[in-house]
């Protein structure tokens, strides 16, 4: 049971943090093998703007 | 679990949904336990997902379990990333359920809450979750491309350009109708005014935050613009009491409207990650943590439903909006039932995200059914009203009269008591002047969802801050849409006209980003213009067109997803795609014929402008008059144009069966050649 409860967490933090592009920025520093940073979140704001920008919302 | 014991659960479920439904639909002259719906509701989708759902895996799309996707052959760490399914499925979600599942159901309740929840039900298992899952799985086995392309490539280039047509038109007219409903929620509110008002300096802020101080931690960030959110909702009952601020933060409809249109356009042009990603996390995070909580308040209180099932309203008369229950009911509640807007989602991140072919089961038709739910929840939200007080929210001045005894007197003769105290008395208790002719959806469900709130944490004592907590959460949802909206059809815009002139294709050159803001921004602002100015409230006209050209999208997608199943050879089974298809177009040709043709002005443009042109020699204003009429023209004249472009695809989709079928035309589909998948070995 216990561990079932933390499987639930782990997958709704991991939704959590793709919703949010936190892990969208943690595969950026991976690939670039960078530290977090102003200038490495500037890049990656860069990089995905078009993608981002392009991306709709539903009514 | 032996197969006895499945089959006895499943019996069980059956049974449930069959009874919750006969309960629904043929109790008649007493209330009803919300319960019942949602029990219907879980039942139907269980038995949608099990049974329905793996049929189409199974027998119509063939799901290959060993096909490499595109995240996995494409991997690129960026737009391209296998993904586990429940984050994709999170993911999804987010992304397809906006406002739209929220009003629609709340709108559509002047029927009785019978016809939208059988809507919402049959509609969800039986095509937008079929149309979500379809697409995104054609999407995934090309490359994740778009529905766009898709037409194009399999109807004909006919097809594309029709499909880009009407995904830019219903993008415009969704923007107009979207922040017409935040205009209705918002005008003479001075503390919903100025919540909304701080979340773009709040959103600003977050930016700033995400940027300078702690790069990434957008959880956080979100977390952190949530507490400042809740403190603005706190400072706006503030406001409305304090006699001068509230005068500051007191906006007319005409006021409010100009003030989102300068938003819209700013928001348009600045850096995305300034404005528009912090307001879409902020909005996401409130979205997902307002759903749980209604789902929560729902269970926990169990409300009765006060609303009749059917009201007199059926015959076309309405005070919200006028038309039949068919076809009318079913434009009304698109996303929730049915979306077209949602192929676009499906057709655009979520198949670069998905790891194996079989997944698209669960994030296409699972995710659908989950909007389906939160309209269910709205429709409750709204049934648990004394339909009086409904329809003084939701009835246009011009319908009932501006004066609070002439709106109640009209609507209590209607069958539904209410007394101008019992309004007063719930305005005051929601921390407003009046709740008299808020059209739009959005005030009633935040009535709704503040009693039901109330009930299950805090009592009548806050009721004025979860009323505007809803308020919030509802506009913060349509600005979002309004920003990403505005983005995307400006890109739209921008991409057709590079095809022309390349400069203005060139997204990060200023004069294009500019002049194609103000080219989108202008178009949602015309009508956006023309509902804050209509006497009958806007809504009345301009949910009935959103609701036309949102379902004519989805005619679209299953143009594409039939034409698809036909050339890969499954002809028997492509009723599945196509009964959906032949109720939409029954739905919204008939739909748009009414709204163009229909001799009742309330219902029909051209007559509506033909009412008012009589008017003309005896009006003190004729240059209003003159605008109205324009402007039922011009919706007339859109209708129209939808309709007629749907007709072209509809016809060329035809034509490319009947050579298939016929054998003129090889059948041959534009997928990606098959690669086996690493997860095949896992598969043997």
């Amino acid at each position: 049971m216990k561990n079932s409860f933390r499987v639930f967490f782990q997958t709704v933090l991991a939704m959590l943090r793709e919703i949010f592009d936190e892990s969208a920025y943690a595969r950026f520093l991976a690939k670039r093998g960078m530290v977090s940073s102003r200038t490495a979140y500037a890049e990656f704001l860069h990089e995905t703007e078009h993608s981002r920008a392009r991306r709709a919302r539903c009514c | 679990m032996p197969g006895i014991v499945r089959v006895l659960i499943w019996f069980v479920v059956a049974a449930s949904g069959a009874l919750s439904v006969s309960v629904i639909a043929l109790r008649r002259g007493e209330s009803i336990n919300a319960m019942w719906l949602v029990v219907a509701a879980v039942c139907s989708y269980a038995l949608g997902y099990r049974f329905y759902s793996k049929f189409l895996a199974a027998k119509v799309l063939m799901l290959d379990p060993v096909r490499a996707t595109p995240a996995e052959r494409l991997e690129n760490g960026r737009d391209f990333v296998c993904t586990n399914k429940w984050v994709v499925f999170g993911h999804h979600f987010a992304a397809i359920a906006g406002p739209g599942p929220l009003v629609g159901p709340v709108l559509a309740a002047q029927f009785g809450y019978l016809p939208g929840t059988l809507w919402i039900l049959a509609g969800a298992v039986f095509g937008g979750c079929v149309q979500d899952f379809v697409i995104l799985l054609f999407s995934v086995r090309r490359d994740g491309k778009s529905l766009t392309e898709m037409a194009r490539e399999e109807i004909g280039k006919v097809g594309g350009v029709v499909a880009y047509i009407s995904i830019l038109g219903i993008i415009v007219i969704l923007l107009g109708v979207a922040a017409l409903i935040v205009v209705n929620a918002l005008k003479g509110s001075p503390w919903g005014a100025f919540t909304i008002a701080m979340t773009i300096p709040i959103a600003l802020l977050m930016g700033l935050y995400l940027r300078r101080i702690r790069p990434g931690k957008v959880l956080e960030t979100s977390i952190l613009g949530f507490a400042l959110v809740m403190l603005a909702i706190l400072g706006g009952q503030w406001v409305s009491q304090s006699p001068v601020a509230a005068q500051w933060f007191t906006f007319g409809a005409p006021t409010l409207a100009i003030v989102i249109i300068i938003y819209g356009f700013a928001a348009s042009a600045l850096p995305v990650w300034l404005l528009l990603a912090p307001r879409d996390y902020l909005s996401t995070f409130v979205k997902l943590g307002v759903i749980s909580l209604l789902a929560a308040g729902i269970i926990l209180v169990r409300p009765q439903l006060h609303m009749p099932p059917l009201t007199r309203f059926i015959d076309g008369s309405g005070p919200v909006f006028a038309g039949n229950i068919f076809p009318f009911a079913f434009i009304t509640i698109a996303c929730g039932a049915i979306s077209g807007f949602h192929s676009l989602i499906s057709s655009g991140t979520t198949p670069k995200l998905i790891a194996r072919e079989t997944e698209t089961r669960m994030v296409g038709y699972g995710a659908m059914m989950a909007e389906s739910m939160v309209a269910i929840m709205a429709m409750i939200a709204a049934c648990t009203m004394q339909p009086g007080v409904y329809f003084a929210i939701n009835s246009p001045a011009g319908v009932v009269g501006a004066a609070p005894e002439a709106a109640a007197s009209t609507i209590s003769n209607w069958g539904f008591p209410v007394a101008a105290s019992d309004m007063a008395a719930l305005a005051h208790s929601v921390g407003e002047q009046t709740l008299y002719n808020r059209t739009g959806g959005a005030p009633a469900f935040a009535v709704g969802m503040a009693q039901i709130f109330a009930h299950s944490l805090g009592g009548d004592a806050v009721m004025a801050i979860w009323y505007h907590f809803a308020i919030m959460f509802e506009a913060l949802f349509i600005l979002t849409v309004l920003d990403a909206g505005t983005r995307v059809g400006r890109f739209m815009v921008q991409d057709a006209l590079g095809h022309w002139w390349k400069p203005l294709g060139r997204t990060s050159w200023y004069p294009s980003i500019l002049a194609t803001s103000a080219l989108i921004v202008g178009a949602w602002g015309s009508f956006l213009w023309q509902g804050v100015k209509d006497p009958l409230g806007g809504i009345n006209s301009l949910w009935p067109l959103f609701g036309i050209a949102n379902q004519l999208l989805a005619t679209v997608a299953l143009c594409v997803a039939t034409t698809i199943l036909v050339k890969m050879g499954r002809t028997r089974y492509a009723l599945v795609t196509l009964a959906p298809l032949c109720v939409l177009v029954s739905v919204t040709f008939s739909a748009s014929y009414h709204k163009i043709f229909n001799l009742n002005p309330r219902i029909g443009f051209l007559a509506h402008a033909r009412q008012l042109a009589a008017q003309m020699g005896s009006s003190p204003k004729p240059g209003e008059l003159a605008r109205f009429i324009f402007n039922d023209r011009l919706d007339a004249l859109v209708a129209g144009l939808l309709v007629c472009l749907v007709s072209v695809i509809l016809v060329e989709s035809a034509l490319e069966w009947w050579r298939v079928l016929s054998g003129r035309k090889e059948p041959r589909v534009k997928e990606s050649p098959f690669v086996a998948s690493r997860f095949a070995a896992e598969e043997v």
